[in-house]
C-alpha cells in the first residue's frame, strides 16, 4: 500500500502544486480585503470566474479576428492576463462600491448576506452573457500551450514513477509565484504598501495621518480582484472547460487556504493554498488506498472542510496569524 | 387622500368591510375560474391586510384561521387548478416554517447559518430510511418499511433528529464567530449534503445519488395522504404549532436572551447569559422546525434524493428571512410566501406566457434570458438591495418600546393610583 | 402610521386589482363554469389539446433537455394539419424542470392542473421523472420518456410511465458485454459522476463486467461541476488498467478523457448517453478519438429516412439534431397517435386522460424515426436496443460499430 502511494507520488504532488498555486492566488484576494475590511469578501470566488470567462472570450474574440495566428502564444498569454486582470480589478472596484461601501458601518452579518447577493448575481450575469453568445453556458476554450513534459522522477529511485505535466502547469506555477512574490514587495516595500498596512490596523488613526482611507479600499479591490481575474485565466488554460459555478467551490477551498495561513496575513495565505491544493489531490489519490475503499475520492471536499472546520476551532487565527484579543 | 386614509386606520369596521369585500371577491373568482394565478394571489394577500388591521390580535388570529382552514382550500377547489393551487400553498407552508426555523437562528441569535437547508436532509431522510425497505441495508431482521401510520411519531423525529444534529454541529461551530461562522455553517451543511450522497458504501444507508423512492405516505386510521390539498392540512397543523412556538419562545427569557447575544455578546455574557447554552438552543430549536417539515416533504415528495438539499437552497431560505425582515416573525412568513410562489408559479407562468408568444412569433426572446432561469439573479437582488437599502425588510421587527408620554402620565398619576410595576410604563 | 398607510395604499390598490380580476375572468368563466361542472374537461369548448415536454431547460444539461423540446416540437408542428382537420388545435407547452425534483414536481401540478393537457413529454432525467410520474399517475396524464434509464421509472408498475430506451440493467450489462468481448478488457476501471444517472449506470456496468468476468480494479466517484480530475486519474494511472467505464455526462467526461490522455493513460474510455451530445467533443476536442459510448439513440443518420429527418430538423431549427432530438420527435408522435386512436374510439370528441393513457400503453410495434416501439406491461419498449459507437476524430455523432438487441 504504501509503495502504491509512494509510486504515484511525484505526480500527485505535481498535480497538487499546481491546483495548489491556484488557490493560493485566490486566497490572497479573500485575505487582503479581509486584512482591510474584515469582510468575507464571498463574491471573490466569482470574480476568478469571470475572470476565466473574460481570458477566454478575449481568446475568442483574436481567433475570430485572426490576430491569435499571427502572435506568439505568449505574447497572447500576456496580454489575456493583462485583460483580463484589468477587467476584473475594475469589475471588483465597482462591487464594492455599490454592494460594501454604503454598508461599512453596518453589522457584519448584513455586508455578508450583501456579499452573497453579489456572488450570485455575478454567476447569472456571466450565465446570460454566455448563453447569449453560444447557446450553452459550459465553455471550451482555446488552450495555448497543450505539450506534455515527463519529469524523470523514477531515475530517482525505482519506488517512484514519472510525473508528467502540461506545459501550463509550469505557467501556472511561475506566474502564480510572480503574482505572489511582486503582491508581497508591493505590500510591504511601496509607499501604497505601507498605507495598506496601516489601513488594515487601525483604520481611523491611518485616516488621521492623512492617508485617503477610501482610495486604499479601492486599492486594495482593485489588486485582490485582479489577481483572482489572473488565476481565473490561469484555471481556464489549465482545464479547457469553465462554466459560471467554478467560482463557488474553489473560492470555499481558497477561503479554507486564507484561513489556514492566517486570515490578513498575505504570506499564509500562499503557504495555506498550496498546502490545500496539496492535501486535497492527496486525499482525493489516496482516500480509496488508505481506507480500503470504503471512503473514496469523492470524499475529498469532505476533508477540505474537515480542515476548515478543525483549524477555525482549534486555532481560528490560522497558521500565521496572530491570535487577537477582542476589544470590549 | 390623507384624510381618507386616516379616517380608514381608525375606523375598524370600515376595514373589516374592505376585507371581506376582498376577500369574498378574490374568493369567488378563484373559485370561479379554471385557473388565475392573480386571483388566487390576492386571496393570499388578503391575509396581509388581515394583518394591518387593527383588529385585535385573537380576532386575527381567529379569522386567519378560518381563512386558512375553510375558505382558501374552499375557494380553489373549484377548478381543475385546485392541486396546483394546493401544491403552491403546501410548499409555502414548509419553507414558511424552515424560514421561521432560520430566523430564530439568524434573526434572532444573529448567528448566520448557510448550511440550514442540512437539517431539512435530516428530517427528510430520517423519515425517509425507516418508511422504506433502505433501512433493511443496515438494520437486520427485515422490519421495514414501516407502515404510514408512523409519519406521524416521525413528524417529532424527525424534529428531534435534526435538533440533535443541531446540537452535535453547534457543540464544535459555535466556538467560531461572526462571518467565520457562515463559512464553517457553509461547510457543514456541504458536508452532509455529499455524506448523503456517498453513503451507499461501505454500509447502504442513504442509497447515494440514486434517492430513495416509494416513501409511504402517511396514513391517519387507514386514510391515505397523497394530494397536495390533504398535505395542506398537515403543514397548517405543524405551522400553527411552529408559529406558536416562536411566538412563545420570542417574548420568553430564552428569546430575550437570543437577543441579548444578538446584539453583543460579551455584554450578554457579563449580565449573565450563558453564551453556548443559548446559541445552542436556538440551532437546536431552528433545526428541528426545519426536521419536522423535512419528514413532511419526504412524504409528499415520496422521492429523495440530495440534490433537493444544495447551497441554493440554504441561500433560497436565507433570502426569505432576509426578505421579510430579520427577527420579524410576521416578516418572514410573508418573505417565505412571497419567494415560494415566485419561484413556483409567477416565474414559471410567466415563462409560459413568454413561450406561448415565442412560439407564435409575437416577440422572440433569446431562452437565456427566460425568467424562470432568473432565480439566482433575483435571489442576489433581493439580498443585495435589501441589505443596502432596507436591512430590516419588509416588515421590520416593532421591538418594544418605552413610551415617553405613557409614563409621564403613569407618574403624574402615581399619586394617586399605584401603579402596578410591572406593566406599566412598557406599551407595545 | 407609515405602516398603516402603506397597508392602506396595499389595501386599496388590491381591492382594486381584485375587482378588475374578478370582472376580466368572470366574463369568461361564465360559459366555462358551466361546461366544467358537467364535465372535467374545460377544453371542449375550444378544442384546444396540449402536449407538454418537461425536460432541463436550463442547467447543465440543458444542451440535451433542449433537444427534447425541439424534437417534440418538429413531430407536433408535422401532425398539425392532420390533428386541424380532426377539428383540434394542437399546442406544445414546455416546462424547464431544471433538473431539479422539486422543481418537476410543482410544474406536474401546474400541468395537471391544466385539463387540456393531454400527455408529457419527458422527463429527461430519472431522479425527477420519478417523483413527478406520481403525480401523473393520480391524475391520469401520460408520459413517454425519450431517455430515463433507470430501472426505479417503470419497476413502480405505474400506469402512466412509458419509456422508448432502454433500461439501464440493459444499457449498462450491454457495454460491459462490449467491453469485454469485442474489446477484450481484463481491468476494467470505472468513474462515476455521484448522480442518480452515474452511479446506476456504472453499477449496472460494474455488476456485468463482473459477471462476464473481468477485474474491476476500481471504483471511483467524482463531483459533479469540478474540472480538476487528477486526483482520480492518478489512482487509474497506478491501477493500469486496459479499459476504463464512465457513467456520467459530457462536461466531466470530456474533461476525464482529456485529462487522463495529458496523463499518459491510453485504455480506451467508455461512456454511456450521457456523452451522445455534441458537447463531449467541444469539452475533450481532439482527444475524444478512439473514446466509446454506448447509448440508447441510433445513428438517424443511417437509414435514407433518418437523413431526410436530420435535414428537416436542421433547417426547422437551424442545429443538426442531438441524440435525444429523435427519441424526443417519436414519444411526441406516440402520444398523438393515442390521442388519436382515444378521440377516434370516442366519437371524434377530445379524449379523456384515462383514455389516452391506456392507448398509449397499448402501442404495438409502432415505427419511429428512431426506434420501433411496443410497450409491455411495465412500459418499457420491447424493440429497445443499445448502440455502441466510436468518435474517430473530433466530430460528432460517432461511429456506430455494433448494435445489441434484447
Amino acid at each position: 500500500m504504501i509503495l502504491n502511494i509512494l509510486h504515484s507520488l511525484p505526480q500527485v504532488l505535481i498535480d497538487g502544486l499546481a491546483l495548489g498555486a491556484i488557490y493560493a492566488v485566490v486566497a490572497l484576494g479573500y485575505t487582503m480585503v479581509y486584512g482591510i475590511l474584515e469582510l468575507i469578501n464571498f463574491a471573490h470566488g466569482e470574480i476568478f470566474m469571470t475572470g476565466a470567462f473574460v481570458g477566454t472570450g478575449v481568446l475568442f474574440l483574436f481567433q475570430s479576428t485572426g490576430w491569435l495566428s499571427g502572435m506568439p502564444g505568449w505574447v497572447a498569454y500576456v496580454l489575456i492576463l493583462a485583460i483580463a486582470m484589468l477587467f476584473t480589478g475594475l469589475l471588483g472596484v465597482g462591487i464594492e462600491r455599490i454592494a460594501y461601501k454604503p454598508l461599512r458601518k453596518a453589522p457584519k452579518l448584513i455586508s455578508l448576506i450583501s456579499a452573497i447577493g453579489v456572488s450570485f448575481v455575478v454567476q447569472d450575469l456571466v450565465r446570460f452573457i454566455s448563453e447569449l453568445r453560444t447557446g450553452n453556458y459550459i465553455i471550451s476554450g482555446i488552450t495555448l500551450f497543450d505539450k506534455n513534459v515527463t519529469i524523470g522522477t523514477s531515475s530517482l529511485g525505482s519506488w517512484l514513477g514519472d510525473a508528467s505535466l502540461k506545459t501550463n502547469t509550469i505557467i501556472i506555477i511561475v506566474v502564480a509565484v510572480l503574482l505572489m512574490i511582486s503582491l508581497d514587495f508591493f505590500i510591504n516595500r511601496t509607499k501604497w504598501g505601507v498605507a495598506m498596512r496601516a489601513v488594515a490596523q487601525d483604520r481611523e488613526t491611518a485616516s488621521l495621518m492623512s492617508i485617503n482611507v477610501n482610495k486604499i479600499i479601492i486599492l486594495t479591490f482593485f489588486i485582490g480582484s485582479a489577481l483572482g481575474g489572473a488565476t481565473g485565466v490561469l484555471f481556464a488554460q489549465q482545464y479547457g472547460t469553465i462554466d459560471p459555478f467554478i467560482g463557488y467551490i474553489l473560492g470555499l477551498k481558497a477561503f479554507t487556504a486564507a484561513v489556514l495561513g492566517g486570515i490578513g496575513n498575505i504570506r499564509g495565505a500562499m503557504f495555506g493554498g498550496l498546502v490545500i491544493g496539496l492535501l486535497e489531490m492527496f486525499a482525493s489519490s489516496n482516500l480509496g488506498l488508505l481506507t480500503n475503499g470504503s471512503f473514496g475520492s469523492e470524499y475529498k471536499d469532505v476533508f477540505a472542510f474537515m480542515i476548515l472546520i478543525i483549524v477555525l476551532i482549534f486555532k481560528p487565527e490560522g497558521l500565521f496569524g496572530k491570535a487577537v484579543k477582542e476589544k470590549v | 387622500m390623507d384624510k381618507i386614509k386616516q379616517a380608514l386606520a381608525q375606523n375598524s369596521k370600515m376595514q373589516a368591510l374592505i376585507l371581506v369585500l376582498l376577500v369574498s371577491v378574490t374568493a369567488l373568482s378563484v373559485y370561479m375560474t379554471a385557473k388565475s394565478v392573480i386571483a388566487f394571489l390576492l386571496l393570499l394577500a388578503s391575509l396581509l391586510l388581515l394583518y394591518y388591521t387593527s383588529f385585535s390580535n385573537k380576532v386575527k388570529w381567529i379569522i386567519g384561521g378560518v381563512m386558512l382552514i375553510l375558505v382558501i382550500p374552499f375557494a380553489s377547489s373549484g377548478g381543475p387548478a385546485y392541486e396546483s393551487y394546493m401544491e403552491v400553498a403546501t410548499q409555502s407552508g414548509i419553507y414558511i416554517a424552515m424560514a421561521l426555523g432560520l430566523n430564530i437562528v439568524v434573526g434572532f441569535a444573529g448567528l448566520l447559518d448557510l448550511g440550514f437547508v442540512a437539517f431539512f436532509a435530516i428530517g427528510a431522510y430520517t423519515y425517509g430510511i425507516f418508511s422504506t425497505a433502505q433501512a433493511n441495508h443496515f438494520i437486520p431482521g427485515d422490519l421495514f418499511p414501516i407502515s404510514g401510520s408512523a409519519f406521524w411519531l416521525f413528524i417529532f423525529v424527525g424534529g428531534f433528529m435534526a435538533a440533535l444534529f443541531g446540537v452535535i454541529l453547534g457543540l464544535p461551530v459555535l466556538r467560531v464567530k461572526g462571518d467565520y461562522l457562515a463559512i464553517v455553517t457553509l461547510g457543514f451543511g456541504e458536508m452532509i449534503r455529499i455524506i448523503f450522497n456517498n453513503l451507499e458504501k461501505p454500509v447502504n444507508i442513504t442509497n447515494g445519488a440514486k434517492g430513495i423512492s416509494s416513501i409511504k405516505p402517511p396514513n391517519l386510521f387507514g386514510f391515505e395522504f397523497t394530494h397536495p390539498h390533504q398535505f395542506y392540512f398537515i403543514v397548517i397543523a405543524i405551522l400553527a404549532f411552529v408559529i406558536f412556538g416562536v411566538k412563545r419562545f420570542e417574548h420568553s427569557r430564552m428569546g430575550r436572551s437570543w437577543k441579548a447575544v444578538r446584539e453583543n455578546e460579551i455584554a450578554a455574557q457579563s449580565m449573565g447569559v450563558p453564551l453556548i447554552r443559548t446559541k445552542l438552543t436556538a440551532f437546536a430549536v431552528g433545526a428541528s422546525f426545519s426536521g419536522m417539515m423535512g419528514v413532511v416533504f419526504a412524504a409528499k415528495q415520496t422521492f429523495i434524493d440530495p440534490s433537493s438539499f444544495t447551497l441554493l437552497e440554504s441561500i433560497t431560505i436565507l433570502v426569505m428571512v432576509v426578505l421579510g425582515g430579520m427577527g420579524s416573525v410576521p416578516g418572514v412568513i410573508l418573505g417565505a410566501a412571497l419567494i415560494t410562489i415566485l419561484n413556483l408559479q409567477v416565474l414559471t407562468e410567466f415563462t409560459n406566457w413568454l413561450n406561448q408568444l415565442t412560439l407564435q412569433g409575437v416577440v422572440h426572446i433569446p431562452f437565456a434570458l427566460s425568467p424562470s432561469k432568473m432565480q439566482r439573479f433575483i435571489f442576489g437582488a433581493i439580498l443585495i438591495l435589501f441589505a443596502v437599502f432596507r436591512p430590516n425588510g419588509l416588515i421590520s421587527v416593532k421591538n418594544r418600546r418605552v413610551n415617553e408620554k405613557l409614563i409621564q402620565e403613569r407618574i403624574s398619576s402615581a399619586s394617586v393610583q399605584k401603579v402596578n410595576p410591572q406593566s406599566g410604563g412598557i406599551a407595545q | 402610521m407609515i405602516l398603516k398607510k402603506v397597508a392602506l395604499m396595499i389595501s386599496v390598490s388590491a381591492l382594486a386589482m381584485g375587482l378588475l380580476a374578478g370582472c376580466g375572468t368572470s366574463t369568461s368563466t361564465s360559459t366555462n363554469s358551466t361546461t366544467e361542472t358537467t364535465k372535467p374537461s374545460s377544453a371542449v369548448t375550444k378544442s384546444v389539446i396540449k402536449i407538454a415536454t418537461q425536460s432541463p431547460l436550463s442547467g447543465g444539461s440543458a444542451v440535451q433537455g433542449e433537444a427534447i423540446k425541439l424534437g417534440a416540437q418538429m413531430s407536433l408542428d408535422d401532425h398539425k394539419v392532420e390533428f386541424d382537420k380532426l377539428g383540434f388545435e394542437l399546442q406544445l407547452v414546455p416546462y424547464d424542470d431544471q433538473a431539479d425534483p422539486k422543481k418537476g414536481v410543482a410544474n406536474a401540478e401546474i400541468i395537471s392542473a391544466d385539463q387540456s393537457i393531454l400527455g408529457i413529454v419527458g422527463h429527461m432525467n430519472s431522479g425527477v421523472a420519478i417523483p413527478s410520474s406520481v403525480v401523473y399517475e393520480k391524475n391520469n396524464i401520460v408520459m413517454v420518456s425519450p431517455s430515463n434509464t433507470a430501472t426505479e421509472v417503470t419497476d413502480r408498475n405505474l400506469k402512466v410511465v412509458n419509456r422508448i430506451v432502454a433500461r439501464d440493467d440493459f444499457q449498462g450489462p450491454a457495454a460491459a458485454d462490449y467491453a469485454f468481448k469485442t474489446v477484450k478488457a481484463k481491468n476494467i476501471f470505472v468513474i462515476q459522476d455521484k448522480t442518480a444517472y452515474g452511479q446506476g449506470l456504472a453499477e449496472a456496468f460494474k455488476d456485468a463486467a463482473t459477471k462476464q468476468g473481468a477485474t474491476i480494479v476500481g471504483y471511483e466517484g467524482i463531483t459533479i461541476g469540478e474540472k480538476d480530475f487528477n486526483g482520480v486519474l492518478n489512482i487509474a494511472l497506478s491501477k493500469k488498467p486496459d479499459f476504463v467505464f464512465f457513467g456520467g455526462l459530457y462536461a466531466e467526461g470530456g474533461l476525464l478523457i482529456k485529462q487522463a490522455r495529458d496523463k499518459g493513460i491510453t485504455a480506451p474510455f467508455m461512456g454511456a448517453d450521457g456523452w451522445d451530445t455534441q458537447g463531449l467533443v467541444d469539452v475533450a476536442g481532439d482527444k475524444v478519438k478512439d473514446a466509446l459510448y454506448a447509448s440508447i439513440s441510433t445513428d438517424i443518420t443511417k437509414t435514407p429516412d433518418g437523413m431526410k429527418w436530420a435535414d428537416q430538423y436542421k433547417s426547422k431549427f437551424g442545429k443538426a439534431p442531438d441524440g435525444y432530438s429523435a427519441y424526443a420527435y417519436d414519444c411526441m408522435t406516440i402520444i398523438l397517435n393515442g390521442i388519436k386512436t382515444a378521440s377516434s374510439a370516442d366519437g371524434g370528441k377530445v379524449p379523456v386522460r384515462e383514455k389516452v393513457r391506456d392507448a398509449v400503453r397499448a402501442t404495438k410495434d409502432f415505427q419511429g424515426v428512431a426506434t420501433k416501439v411496443s410497450f409491455d406491461g411495465k412500459g418499457d419498449n420491447t424493440y429497445a436496443k443499445v448502440f455502441i459507437y466510436k468518435f474517430e476524430g473530433p466530430k460528432y455523432p460517432g461511429t456506430m460499430i455494433s448494435e445489441v438487441g434484447k
